[in-house]
């Protein structure tokens, strides 16, 4: 029997509102995300047509992408550096508070939910600076340490450096760390919230300790969490402008920095681009090792 | 049914009398929002959950708690396996005093109501958590995994995650996760209640054959009647968080102590006892309707039909008493019986007489609670 015009039309219809719906998104990533991306290509192929501008002529010229991992190599290797230890750390924070939210919070989850979100209420600029005046020479984070007799310790384990806390490593991990810790908590919560007590129940039922009730239910059902929280807490890290500017010196910038200062100050634009495009493509790497890796692989998604 | 005949209670299993219980509750009390960890903190804060619960199941028995909802049976179940820890009273199990241990060091295991399958682990590994926990050793654990796995009829779907199993057979996963643990009691907490009717009855049957074969002391949380009643050795009507009668299932049925345990364990008939006051139970079965008055040595009440019920093997009829004298007019009665031995013309409204014998009746509170 031919289908009603009446009912053709509404096939179509239906056909049609799945675009609609994504339209607003697709468009945005294409125009503001993809398009300018692409655009760094050429850019980074091209050659400066003086040492007092920004204007570029096309070249092909490959060897910039070579001569940038030779000169900024270690920068790049630090930034990742920084943004993996920053995000290990986060983990062993997040992990016991995710846990303690998730089984021991109770009816004040939402509440404490919300107190992991609060800090990322304010701007990040004025975060990091804050941390300036906590951290500085003068601020109560050395004279505690002072007053414990820490300084010493806390210079040979390469902490801190002549005694101070600004412009060491520490600070800037300290400053990623402070930034990704709710992104590794939500994801983690989230992961736990889907392991129902009944299976934490029916482990104990089936003989096993504590330990073992972590370590073969809440962990492995735990871990598309983890893969969450890594991807969100290591990838803004690695490629983060403020920590490095307001919290480490000269020697703690990171590549996000460099970029800025290619571009901005040495007026280097294909080269700006071209580094830009390497961290571009390391961190797709990332994404595409945790994708592919253990991470969501295998669980079974509801 | 034949109201002649008594089918007789099946074959109870061997009992020695040395055999101590494998289970015993003494005084087990429970309050809500003290200790107990359930939803119902608020409302019902000191009520009982349960109260001054005493039960003994013997080793190799099929035992059942039965009750409506909220009825404490799943709390017994949860006191048991160690989930909850009762306010007062002692729980021991194969004789050793466990009231307080926690679950993993309980000699028994547990079935869920939704089964509770640990979802990143294929069956085989679920089933061989428990052997695993208790560190027995590997050739061990694949001989008695692989046992049980024949015994439930699972071997094939070995490797297998619960998302893709039917309900059917995640219900024989968590069975065999629980009896591979060679537990002194199986604990099961409505484990059909999740299945539809038709696999209900195999796994009503299948629960049966495993118990049979295994000898292991089930202990039965429903509150499906015909379950208790045709799976059970013995079993337990509970009531507001109280024990209200212990038995075999024809004990309950036929000679239930109250209203609760009669009305509970199917359609009852309540009769004013005019000799010696309260109430006799007349099992609907065991009511005739005839055109014909009673005859001799004969109970008899003349009744209007309200409802007809047709159920496929039986017809229901609901009646309403028309005697005016002994006070009985008005009220309700029920019979079931096959269409072949009901009159052929009744309908609704049609009046013809009840007829049934004094002795197919029981008085309430005749037995001790």
């Amino acid at each position: 029997m031919p289908a009603s015009p009446r009912a053709e039309a509404a096939a179509r219809a239906r056909r049609f509102w799945p675009w609609l719906l994504l339209a607003p998104g697709l468009l945005w990533l294409l125009g503001l995300y993809l398009l300018p991306l692409l655009g760094l290509v050429p850019l980074s192929l091209s050659e400066p047509l003086s040492r007092f501008g920004l204007e570029t002529v096309f070249r092909g010229r490959l060897a910039t992408y070579l001569e940038v991992l030779q000169a900024y190599g270690p920068i790049l290797w630090r930034s990742f550096g920084y943004a993996a230890s920053a995000t290990a750390i986060g983990l062993l924070l997040a992990y016991p508070l995710a846990f303690a939210i998730r089984f021991r919070g109770g009816r004040w989850q939402p509440l404490l939910i919300g107190l992991v979100v609060l800090p990322s209420l304010t701007s990040y600029l004025v975060r990091a600076i804050a941390w300036t005046s906590l951290l500085g020479d003068n601020g109560p984070v050395l004279a505690l340490l002072q007053s414990l007799d820490l300084t010493a310790a806390f210079n040979g384990l390469g902490l801190l450096r002549d005694g101070r806390l600004l412009n060491t490593p520490t600070a800037v991990i300290l400053g990623l760390l402070t930034n990704q810790l709710p992104f590794l908590v939500l994801p983690l919560v989230l992961a736990m919230e889907r392991i129902q007590p009944c299976l934490l129940e029916a482990a104990a039922d089936l003989h096993a300790g504590a330990w073992r009730r972590f370590t073969q239910v809440v962990w492995p059902l735990s871990r598309p969490g983890l893969a969450a929280g890594i991807l969100l807490g290591l990838i803004p890290a690695a490629g983060d402008v403020v920590n490095p500017l307001f919290l480490g010196g000269p020697n703690e910038r990171m590549v996000a920095n460099t970029i800025d200062n290619l571009l901005l100050v040495q007026l280097q634009a294909p080269r700006a681009a071209a580094l830009t495009l390497v961290l571009m493509a390391l961190v797709t790497l990332a994404v595409l090792v945790q994708l592919r890796g253990r991470g969501l692989d295998g669980l079974p998604l509801p | 049914m034949n109201p002649g005949t008594l089918q007789p209670d099946r074959q109870a299993p061997l009992q020695r009398p040395g055999d101590r219980p494998v289970i015993e509750l003494e005084k087990v009390s429970l309050r809500f929002g003290g200790q107990f960890s359930g939803q119902l903190g608020g409302q019902f804060a000191g009520q009982f959950a349960v109260e001054e619960l005493s039960l003994s199941i013997a080793p190799g028995e099929f035992f059942s708690l039965l009750g409506p909802s909220g009825s404490g049976k799943s709390t017994t179940l949860r006191l048991i396996a160690g989930f909850e820890h009762p306010d007062g009273g002692r729980i021991r199990l194969q004789g050793l005093d466990l009231t307080g241990a926690p679950p993993h060091r309980r000699p028994v295991n547990m079935v869920f109501q939704n089964y509770a399958l640990f979802p990143h682990l294929d069956v085989w590994d679920n089933v061989a958590f428990g052997p695993r926990s208790q560190r027995l050793a590997a050739p061990q654990i694949r001989r008695r995994v692989g046992e049980i796995l024949e015994v439930v009829r699972l071997s094939e779907l070995a490797r297998r995650r619960p998302h893709e199993l039917s309900g059917g057979q995640q219900q024989r996963v968590a069975l065999a996760r629980a009896l591979v643990n060679a537990p002194a009691a199986l604990l099961l907490d409505e484990p059909l209640g999740a299945l539809d009717p038709d696999l209900r009855r195999v796994m009503r049957s299948e629960l049966q054959r495993i118990q049979r074969e295994l000898g292991i002391t089930f202990l039965l949380v429903t509150h499906d009647r015909e379950e208790a009643l045709s799976l059970s050795d013995r079993l337990a009507v509970l009531h507001q968080g109280r024990l209200e009668q212990v038995g075999t299932p024809r004990q309950l049925y036929d000679r239930p102590c109250s209203a609760v345990v009669a009305t509970f364990l199917g359609a009852a008939n309540l009769l004013p006892d005019s000799s010696a006051g309260g109430l006799r139970l007349l099992r609907p079965e065991r009511l005739r309707l005839s055109e014909t008055p009673p005859q001799q040595g004969e109970c008899g009440l003349r009744a209007q039909v309200r409802e007809l019920a047709f159920q496929g093997a039986t017809v229901e009829v609901r009646l309403a008493g028309r005697d005016g004298l002994a006070g009985r007019d008005g009220l309700a009665l029920i019979a079931i019986d096959t269409s072949a031995n009901l009159p052929e013309n009744l309908c609704v409204g049609s009046e013809l007489w009840c007829r049934w014998n004094h002795a197919d009746t029981h008085r309430l509170a005749d037995c001790p609670p």
